[in-house]
């Protein structure tokens, strides 16, 4: 722990390199973008970070426990999709949200499922099923790539609400992270999940059920995408399946694994999560401000998440000895 | 036979359940599966969509899957060597667009715009082998990265050059050839696919840095520690890869003169469902260009194929998941479980019904009565030796006999406390004969038939046979070659005892029971060998007859004694001597008296000989049980039997106290001494025989008095 010597590590990790890194974006955008200190665009940066960072928490409880949801945003917007083209043919609301539940949770149980009994790596899992839930979606229930919300339904009504000026998913998202921190902090089972994204071999020794509690992990995370979904179909009142192939999923990636939630597992929390979210929508939205197109904008996310691998590659580096043949 | 021995005979000896064993442990069931998968998908959209085969339609398919299967090419080989690569269609895309901006907006030539492909995968290929190969980082993730950031920059260029690209007014006639044009029927494409594809193969299966690819994906550790430079190993299979995708990528340039925004999207996941669909493992190791190119044709076949059926938006991708998810998992399963299932399947006994026999308790009064007169022999290399099988003395009186340690030990005459290793062979020297010129003949366990001159120079006459037609098991190769022996022309008979198991493996084949024991002779003159006799139930001892005109040979789990006429009016034939032993039969040879000696290795059992008319039985305790809570046959007690000329037994004797022989493998007659051995025996016993001729000699018996 002393190797660093003239530093100590607790001010070397990585979160703590974000998070002055994000301040001193922070500050230099205070200082050089005109209307950035706005409070309307400080709130509008939090909303623009709160569905992006709904999706990171699931997705951080997934990586936590040493695995990966690349169909998280597919869950997320074909899962919508669904239920508001439900809801459009006339399908009454409770029954169409009843099955689009069910969906979520089948998805949530095959991912859980293949990775957990049948050993397959998640990553390939995700990436299957991902396709597989847009392809379906896409091609058997919906009709076009971007379906409406119904005039006057709870999710129209739901976009328009505000608390204090604030936007309501901007709540939402801070009561999710306070859950999951509570879960991930204080539970048993979200103690689990540590425990076994550590070491997994030692925790199933130890008696815990390492299997249904990757299930589980699959199944939250569908959820929780589930959620931001509805978030974002209230807030643009229309949902649309392109989203599945642009670049938002390496942006929930970058979110948790720019706050300092390590690949392998084991390491970080909420607070990672936030500070990762803070970084990304303080720059995503300076780099709005400079108006640099949206082509560009994806270059230079894919040039820090490439740094930020990098840089995760080296704090957390992998144990050649320990690795497992075929962990890719 | 009760009804319902009638109906297991049928069930266990007719169905032929040891064929799925074997047919799993050969290394093409991997390739089994894709072929399938791609038989079908031809057949089922060849039936469906018509017009399918045309060849106006085939032309323009196999010139997208001559582009496709490289960039699969260059996947499967990052994954033999346990990587990933996910930028492939980024790669492809900016390769494209290299070549495009060299040739229409450069206006140079189009060699040009090659290098500049090339040059382009080379340098997206050296950053991802740099980047996963020395920087140690997840392949997954680094290549999905440099994916989105090689697709972002690819956007940003195309929309900024495309309308250059439309108004340039660049032609080329080599361009066009590449593009449209046929060579012999094929396109360029696929000419270039081909080429590929068999350079690489012969460089992965033939060459030193391709078995470095497969030995890094099969372990990278193991390769680290053979020396072997992982890094720079998986640093070249991107590079690679980043070539192939460029070649690609120049292809589709020629083909379609410009690139847009729809070049090389979703190419990843095509090509790595592809890779994993032809049965390419994840994690690397196992897997070959063809089944790269299997999977590669049934990807582009179904995608294809739905686009012309007219299925919507979405549909390729939910196919490709589908797809991707179970080959995935039955790739996954298929290796962690492959093994188990053939430890399940293989062992497939069948039923017999032994026939009754007469006793040899003491005291019964009965030819095969055992006494306890082995127990009185004097011991050789006691504690020194470790599995004697079989045990012979030369002319001056020296003993040999093998060990298990694959040498063959040499005890000097008169006293036999001194001894020397005489030849150090292999595998585990069983049956040993001496020739006319005094070689030493030893049938090697799990090896073959070899010869030890009196120089000690090892050689070996075989280690096969010509394969029987119907075989599925490679049944060429002697798998357990026991015992031998010379006829006078000096051709050598010898028995191989099982096709279906390896020499250790000898109580599974007992507990199975299926004859696939074999009489074969190997012929000095022209060193072939040929089969004699097949279908016994483990054939074991070999001797020569006094008058050489015949041999006898030991069926051991049938408790059965053959004669093989060589000479004679039933020359080629054989025909059983002695049957229903109470003991199993082992090593038989020439006694002074004009008999013959016969080892049992073990004894039948009521309880055994029940069992084998139950083959279910047998087969739920080989699934079921630990190896040493089986039921096999009794070898705690065995003995020696002497027999005449027509079967008939004339005595027989054992060590009942068990202490010094309680089974019995070998025994020899010399100058009046019994030489005895036991193959799980710690020591050659010496028994003086009373009676017999004091100045006997095997040797002179079958070579004549002096040399």
């Amino acid at each position: 722990m002393n190797a660093i010597g003239w530093l100590n590590l607790k001010s070397l990790n990585q979160e703590g390199i974000v998070f002055a890194i994000a301040v001193v974006l922070f500050v230099a955008a205070a200082i050089g973008l005109p209307g950035f200190i706005d409070p309307n665009n400080l709130v509008a940066i939090v909303r623009s970070v709160s569905v992006l960072g709904i999706l990171a928490l699931g997705m951080a409880v997934v990586i936590i426990g040493r695995g990966i949801d690349l169909s998280a945003v597919a869950i997320m917007a074909m899962s919508v999709a669904w239920y508001l083209q439900l809801l459009n043919t006339g399908t009454s609301d409770g029954l169409a949200f009843a099955y689009v539940l069910a969906g979520v949770l089948a998805i949530g149980l095959l991912n859980g499922f293949l990775v957990a009994y049948a050993d397959v790596p998640a990553i390939f899992v995700t990436l299957a099923t991902g396709s597989f839930v847009f392809g379906y979606v896409r091609s058997q229930l919906i009709t076009q790539d971007a379906v409406p919300v119904p005039q006057g339904h709870w999710v129209e009504l739901l976009g328009g609400l505000r608390f204090l000026d604030i936007p309501i998913e901007v709540f939402v998202f801070a009561g999710l992270a306070f859950l999951f921190f509570l879960f991930l902090r204080y539970t048993k089972w979200g103690r689990y999940i540590y425990f076994a994204g550590d070491n997994p071999v030692a925790a199933r020794n130890i008696g815990i059920p390492v299997r249904p509690m990757l299930v589980l992990r699959y199944v939250l995370s569908a959820f929780v995408a589930l959620i931001a979904g509805l978030l974002t179909a209230a807030s643009l009142h229309s949902i649309n399946t392109r989203v599945v192939n642009s670049t938002l999923l390496y942006d929930i990636v970058l979110v948790a694994v720019i706050g300092g939630i390590g690949l392998s597992g084991g390491r970080g929390g909420v607070r990672n999560v936030l500070v990762g979210a803070a970084l990304i929508g303080i720059l995503l939205n300076a780099m709005t401000i400079i108006d640099i197109p949206l082509l560009y904008q994806n270059l230079i996310k894919a040039a820090i998440l490439l740094g930020a691998i990098i840089v995760d590659g080296i704090i957390n580096p992998r144990d050649e000895q320990t690795a497992q043949q075929g962990d890719i | 036979m009760s009804f319902r021995e009638r109906l297991q005979s049928w069930r266990y000896n007719l169905v032929p359940d040891h064929l799925v064993g074997e047919i799993l442990t050969k290394r093409w069931t991997d390739n089994a599966i894709p072929f399938l998968a791609l038989v079908v998908t031809l057949a089922t959209f060849g039936s469906i969509i018509p017009g399918f085969f045309k060849l106006n339609a085939l032309q323009e398919s196999t010139r997208q899957l001559g582009e496709f299967s490289m960039v699969v090419t260059g996947m499967t080989v990052v994954m033999l060597g346990g990587g990933i690569d996910l930028s492939v269609g980024s790669i492809f895309a900016l390769s494209c667009f290299s070549a495009v901006y060299v040739f229409f907006i450069l206006e140079q030539s189009i060699w040009l715009a090659l290098a500049a492909s090339l040059a382009t995968g080379l340098v997206f290929g050296a950053i991802n082998g740099y980047l996963v190969g020395y920087l140690r980082l997840r392949a997954f993730l680094t290549t999905l990265v440099t994916f989105i950031f090689g697709r972002a920059l690819f956007d940003i260029l195309v929309t900024t050059y495309a309308a250059d690209v439309q108004l340039s007014q660049a032609t080329s006639d080599v361009l066009d050839f590449i593009g449209d044009s046929t060579f012999w029927g094929l396109s360029v494409s696929v000419w270039l696919a081909i080429i590929l594809a068999i350079v690489t193969h012969i460089a992965l299966t033939r060459s030193r840095p391709g078995w470095h690819v497969l030995a890094v994906g099969g372990s990278r550790r193991s390769a680290h520690n053979a020396g072997i430079r992982v890094r720079r190993t998986v640093f070249m299979t991107y590079v690679f890869s980043g070539f192939c995708a460029s070649i690609g990528g120049f292809l589709i340039a020629c083909r379609l003169s410009g690139a847009g925004p729809g070049t090389g999207l979703n190419l990843e996941i095509m090509a790595l469902t592809a890779a994993v669909v032809g049965g390419v493992s994840l994690g690397g190791g196992r897997g070959s260009v063809i089944k790269g190119l299997m999977g590669a044709i049934i990807v582009l076949t179904m995608t294809n194929g739905l686009i012309r059926l007219g299925y919507g938006t979405g549909t390729n991708q939910m196919v490709l998941g589908i797809m991707l998810a179970v080959a995935v998992t039955i790739d996954i399963r298929w290796l962690k479980n492959r093994h188990k299932v053939l430890n399940e399947v293989y062992v497939a006994p069948v039923y017999l019904k032994m026939g009754e026999t007469q006793s040899a308790v003491p005291g019964s009064g009965t030819p095969y009565e055992l006494d306890n007169r082995l127990s009185e022999a004097d011991h050789i290399g006691l504690g020194e030796l470790e599995g004697p099988e079989d045990v012979i003395l030369d002319r001056d009186d020296n003993l040999y006999c093998g060990t298990r340690h694959g040498e063959i030990v040499r005890f000097f005459a008169p006293d036999y406390v001194r001894s020397e290793v005489f030849a150090h062979i292999g595998g585990f020297p069983l049956g040993l004969a001496f020739d006319k010129t005094g070689n030493l003949i030893s049938c090697v366990g799990a090896m073959g038939l070899y010869s030890v001159s009196p120089q000690r120079e090892v050689k070996r006459l075989s280690a096969e046979t010509s394969r029987s037609w119907t075989s599925i098991v490679d049944d060429a190769r002697l798998r357990d070659p026991n015992d031998c022996d010379i006829a006078p022309d000096g051709r050598i008979y010898f028995t191989d005892s099982t096709k279906r198991y390896d020499a250790h493996d000898w109580a599974l084949d007992s507990i199975e029971n299926r004859a696939t024991g074999r009489l074969l002779v190997y012929d000095p003159k022209d060193g072939s060998t040929k089969t004699l006799l097949d279908g016994y139930r483990y054939t074991n001892g070999v001797c020569m007859a006094h008058d050489g005109k015949s041999l006898f040979f030991a069926e051991s789990w049938a408790c059965r004694v053959h004669r093989y006429w060589l000479e004679g009016p039933k020359a080629g034939t054989a025909e059983c001597v002695i049957r229903d032993m109470p003991g199993y039969p082992d090593n038989i040879n020439r006694a002074s008296d004009g008999n013959y000696w016969m080892a049992w290795l073990g004894m039948r059992t009521p309880s055994f000989d029940l069992s084998l008319r139950h083959p279910d039985m047998r087969k739920r305790m080989t699934r079921r049980l630990p190896q040493d809570e089986w039921l096999f046959p009794n070898i705690n007690t065995g003995g020696v039997v002497k027999f005449n000329e027509k079967g008939g037994i004339v005595e027989a004797m054992g060590d009942l106290s068990g202490g010094a022989h309680p089974m019995v493998t070998s025994m020899r007659e010399h100058k009046g001494f019994l030489f005895v051995g036991g193959i799980l025996n710690n020591r050659i016993g010496r028994y003086r025989i009373s009676g017999a001729d004091p100045n006997w000699t095997s040797p002179a018996s079958y070579w004549g008095a002096t040399p």
